[in-house]
């Protein structure tokens, strides 16, 4: 078998607008994981250009990627990534050390209900409890954008419309410009905007008159 | 305390085990450079404060007579400071509480001075009275070894009479740091003494009034040594001159020279070791715990955290381990170089020896550590440091998997499912598997390394004693007499066997190159010594030429066939051309051998001996003994057996607990490197033991499975690590080919055995700790994460 190269993504236009809700809906492997990547500043698209408000990312070395990331870019992932053998509250610590404006660590716990779970390792937690520690993580730098990989991936359904609405509430509340990439369609009844992937080409792009409340979800 | 902090404590308490063998073998290594440097140190401290202090000479000579007035020509000669006019002389002894005559030398001191150079310090007692003649002051360590004490008293013959000697006071002196007979290469105290006694006293006693027949000078600053040797040899030649020397031929100097380059060699091949050792473990330990945490340090990247951030947090790991290792390291090298000093303290006799460990000692050997531990894992880091967000993300890719080579060979099916599961895992990751056999193997190899030098001494001995000197005893003259002397000795009684030997001071030349060496003349075919090589091998002394060390022929750098321009330094001091006949591979200083009859011919001389060798009746010994006493001529007699008792008693107690020292670091090490394969090794596969359990499979049979592999690395492991022990004790060999010893590669059955058995041991014994872990495998929990 010779090479091919494969293009997760071909000629992607997308512009994300401040506070907004934006759901990417995709089966899998359809390169929605690579466009949250390369908005997150994780990776780095072959051609092509992206920007984040006045700068260019894609003129960005690893240092500036690093700080674009440690400054305005908060990840939610499909299996939490928590550092085991941190507590609830240092593993949210863990960044708003590094952070410019944080939230206070605890502050950013009880945003997503977990005030009272702060001194309990990951292990100690349940699936939900831990993606919404992750949640509280991600949201304790006040990032600008916020973006969640499948965060309900790895959920059943009760426990991923707790983590849904404890998104919706970030940003609500925080005004945090918001990207959710799913295979979940249902999810994106919440969005303000719905683009579909398929192929890595964005083959249509919603706009929701009527979001829903993540509560109101069901699958 | 940050939380990226907090990670790294408790990453560190996670794998506490692994950490603290890991700092155990650093703490070995670091331990060993301490000691062996500030040994080192310590040593070269004392040395030089005491020649300072004490003014140890640069030049000595000795010469048959010379008058007072040739000292002020002396003097002049160009570049000499200080000069002190002595004589000296041997005598033998008659020591209470010893059935057998001891030898001393007796050295006078000015009496209503102090010696302008090689001055005594004064342990107990009190100096010499002026112009008493029955008074001496003792070394120290003759003293000791015979529990003799101010004011005690023994007979001495002092030119043919016995005359009673009382000890007013014991001393040491930088000439005499290690006190050895002439000739010997092992001190036996209780046999040979140094006494200084009052010119005066001794000139008078000897008829050398007004006249010396020993000198020592100190040199100025840029003096050349040569020079002054040269011109004080052309002073003294009309006066029996036997030819100058300079300090670095000095045999007491020597001796501790010797000691300090040897400690200068060995602090750096088992620090390296270690150190190397310390370096591997971290590299496969956190290439492992690297691999393990992808997903952390994507998470820690996708936040912000940059990658020098990342890849100092898993340094700081490392850095906490090797703090752990010096924590144990530094005082443990510090305590090792305590005990160390005692047991030189016994060897060498300094007025004052005191251990220290420097800061700069300390701070190399932490500066060498860290950088060895961050080199080790280094590759581990820069894979974490390397890593792109993104793809860490990702889990790791599964391994390419394809059939084994007994598969291939279609013996796959005969063997069980259990051990096929085995010789997969080890043939599908053939450079873990490497890289933990060669780990393993470096533990067998401390352990030859450790256990070898002891081979190789005892080897020496063996040879030294049974090979080389055949004879019980050996007895030397004042000076040459008549080979009609060994018929008398072989009619005393208890004489079973007598060959003559002849003894002749030279000075052996080769182009630029020169060296003070006697050549002892024996019989060919001689019964009672044997040219022996390494080897254990014996070659026969041709009719004519000369036979001379292989360590003396790469001084002088000649080959056999080359002839040899030979400068003898007493009688009528002729200078001839002598053939190298042959080489021969021996263990100890430099020697040069000829037949007795071609040595008479080179000195045209009649059959004149300087001493004999003797095999003796052990019956009749008491007797014999007391008959030499009285024997005018006789310089010296030394027993063979007291040479090996005093050998055993001093060496051979001090490698006894080197060898135990060597012994509990190489256990340190097998079961560092043993324990940490083991653990790495159960989590890389805890999952898929699990998998197993929980599919049906026994404890016992996982246990197997996990076991086994250990089982099988360590058995490849022991052969190599045999080999690699070979290796490093063949460049050890290398680097001590010193001029003093030389140590032949020798490595018993019984040390590569002990080094199996040890990492066998250790092997099984890490086993079953990990056993421990592998019954309380978490089924659930193991399936439920993901990795």
């Amino acid at each position: 078998m010779g090479e091919v190269d494969v293009h997760a993504l071909r000629g992607v236009d997308l512009d994300l607008t401040t506070g907004e809700f934006v759901v990417l809906l995709g089966p899998s492997g359809s390169g929605k994981s690579t466009l949250l990547n390369i908005l997150g500043g994780l990776d780095t698209p072959t051609s092509g250009t992206v920007h984040f408000r006045d700068h260019e990312l894609t003129d960005f070395d690893d240092a500036e990627l690093t700080r674009y990331r440690r400054e305005h870019v908060g990840f939610v992932f499909q299996f939490y990534n928590l550092i085991p053998s941190l507590t609830a509250l240092e593993n949210v610590a863990l960044i708003t050390e590094i952070a410019r404006s944080p939230l206070d660590p605890l502050a950013a716990l009880e945003l997503v209900d977990l005030g009272n779970r702060k001194d309990h390792f990951p292990a100690q937690l349940s699936g939900g409890e831990q993606q919404r520690v992750a949640i509280a993580r991600a949201v304790a730098k006040q990032p600008d954008v916020l973006l969640c990989d499948e965060p309900t991936g790895a959920l059943d359904v009760q426990t991923g419309i707790m983590v849904l609405e404890a998104i919706q509430r970030i940003n609500r509340e925080l005004g945090t410009t918001t990207a959710v990439i799913t295979h979940n369609a249902v999810i994106a009844d919440m969005a303000d905007r719905v683009i579909h992937i398929s192929g890595g080409l964005i083959t249509g792009v919603d706009s929701n008159d009527h979001k829903r409340e993540a509560a109101e979800l069901t699958w | 305390m940050s939380a990226l902090n907090r990670k790294t404590l408790r990453d560190l308490w996670q794998m506490k085990g692994q950490a603290v063998a890991i700092a155990l073998v650093i703490g070995c290594g670091v331990a060993l450079f301490v000691l062996s440097r500030s040994l080192l140190y310590s040593l070269e401290l004392t040395q030089n404060t005491y020649y300072q202090r004490y003014h140890f000479a640069d030049v000595f000579a000795t010469l048959k007579r010379a008058p007072d007035v040739l000292a002020d020509r002396i003097a002049q000669i160009p570049g000499v400071s200080r000069l002190e006019r002595r004589i000296v002389v041997g005598v033998n002894l008659t020591v209470p509480g010893l059935a057998e005559p001891a030898m001393g030398r007796l050295v006078s001191l000015p009496d209503t001075r102090k010696p302008a150079l090689n001055q005594l310090f004064l342990r107990r007692g009190r100096w010499l009275t002026p112009r008493r003649d029955d008074e001496v002051l003792a070394s120290e360590a003759f003293a000791d070894a015979n529990q003799m004490h101010v004011g005690d008293s023994f007979l001495a013959v002092i030119n043919g009479r016995q005359k009673r000697l009382k000890i007013a006071g014991i001393v040491l002196s930088p000439e005499y740091i290690y006190e050895i007979k002439p000739g010997d290469m092992l001190p036996d105290n209780r046999h040979f003494g140094v006494f200084w006694m009052n010119h005066e006293a001794l000139s008078i006693a000897y008829n050398l009034e007004g006249a010396f027949n020993d000198v020592t000078l100190s040199l100025m600053r840029g003096a050349s040594t040569a020079e002054v040797i040269q011109r004080l040899d052309e002073l003294i030649e009309p006066y029996g001159g036997l030819g100058a020397y300079a300090r670095k031929d000095q045999p007491s100097h020597m001796f501790v020279d010797n000691e300090i380059e040897q400690n200068r060699q060995l602090g750096l091949i088992m620090p390296t070791v270690f150190l190397g050792v310390a370096a591997f473990l971290l590299n496969v330990v956190l290439s492992r715990i690297i691999n393990l945490q992808r997903e952390e340090i994507a998470a820690l990247k996708a936040f912000g955290y940059s990658k020098w951030e990342v890849g100092w947090h898993y340094l700081k790991l490392v850095l906490l381990i090797v703090g752990v290792g010096m924590l144990v390291g530094l005082p443990g090298g510090a305590w090792f170089g305590h005990e160390v000093t005692g047991m030189y303290a016994k060897l060498f006799h300094f007025p004052e020896f005191k251990y220290h460990l420097t800061y700069d000692v300390a701070l190399t050997a932490t500066l060498v550590s860290v950088a060895a531990a961050t080199l080790g894992a280094w590759g581990a880091i820069a894979r974490a440091v390397r890593l792109p967000p993104a793809e860490a993300m990702r889990p790791e890719p599964p391994t390419n998997y394809g059939p084994t080579v007994l598969e291939r060979l279609q013996l796959g099916h005969w063997t069980p499912p259990v051990v096929r599961m085995i010789l997969r895992q080890l043939e599908r990751h053939p450079l873990k598997t490497s890289l933990s056999v060669l780990a393993i193997s470096l533990a067998v190899a401390i352990v030859v390394l450790g256990n070898f030098m002891e081979d190789s001494l005892n080897y020496v001995i063996n040879a030294q004693f049974r090979l080389v000197q055949r004879y019980d005893m050996s007895l030397v003259t004042t000076e040459p007499v008549s080979r009609r002397a060994v018929h008398e000795v072989a009619s005393m009684p208890g004489v079973l066997t007598v060959e003559p030997t002849r003894s002749v001071a030279t000075r052996m030349r080769a182009g630029p190159r020169s060296r003070r060496v006697s050549i002892l003349g024996i019989p060919t075919d001689s019964n009672l010594y044997g040219l022996v090589n390494v080897d254990g091998h014996r070659i026969s002394l041709p009719p004519d030429g000369m036979v001379i060390s292989r360590k003396l022929a790469e001084i002088l750098e000649i080959r056999v066939g080359d002839s040899v321009q030979v400068e003898v330094l007493e009688g009528k001091k002729p200078v001839r051309e002598v053939v190298v006949v042959g080489t021969l591979q021996d263990f100890t200083g430099v020697s040069s051998y000829m037949n007795i009859d071609a040595l008479s011919r080179l000195m045209r001389e009649g059959p004149v001996v300087t001493g004999v060798h003797l095999l003796v009746d052990p019956l009749e010994q008491e007797p014999l003994y007391r008959l030499l006493k009285d024997v005018p001529q006789v310089a010296g007699v030394t027993i063979k057996q007291h040479a090996i008792d005093s050998f055993e008693k001093t060496v051979g107690e001090n490698m006894m607990v080197m060898k135990q020292i060597n012994l509990l670091f190489a256990c340190v090490i097998a079961i560092g490197v043993v324990y940490n394969s083991a653990r790495i090794s159960l989590s890389e596969r805890s999952r898929e033991l699990a998998t197993l359990r929980v599919i049906g499979f026994t404890r016992g049979e996982i246990s197997a499975i996990l076991l086994g592999e250990l089982a099988i690395v360590t058995l490849l492991a022991v052969p190599l690590g045999l080999w690699f022990g070979y290796l490093v004790a063949a460049l050890t060999v290398s680097t001590l080919d010193l001029e003093l010893f030389r140590f032949p590669l020798v490595i018993e059955r019984t040390t590569y055995g002990l080094a199996s058995a040890v990492v066998i041991t250790a092997s099984v014994a890490s086993g079953l700790l990990v056993r421990r872990r592998l019954d309380q495998l978490d089924l659930i929990g193991v399936l439920k994460s993901r990795e």
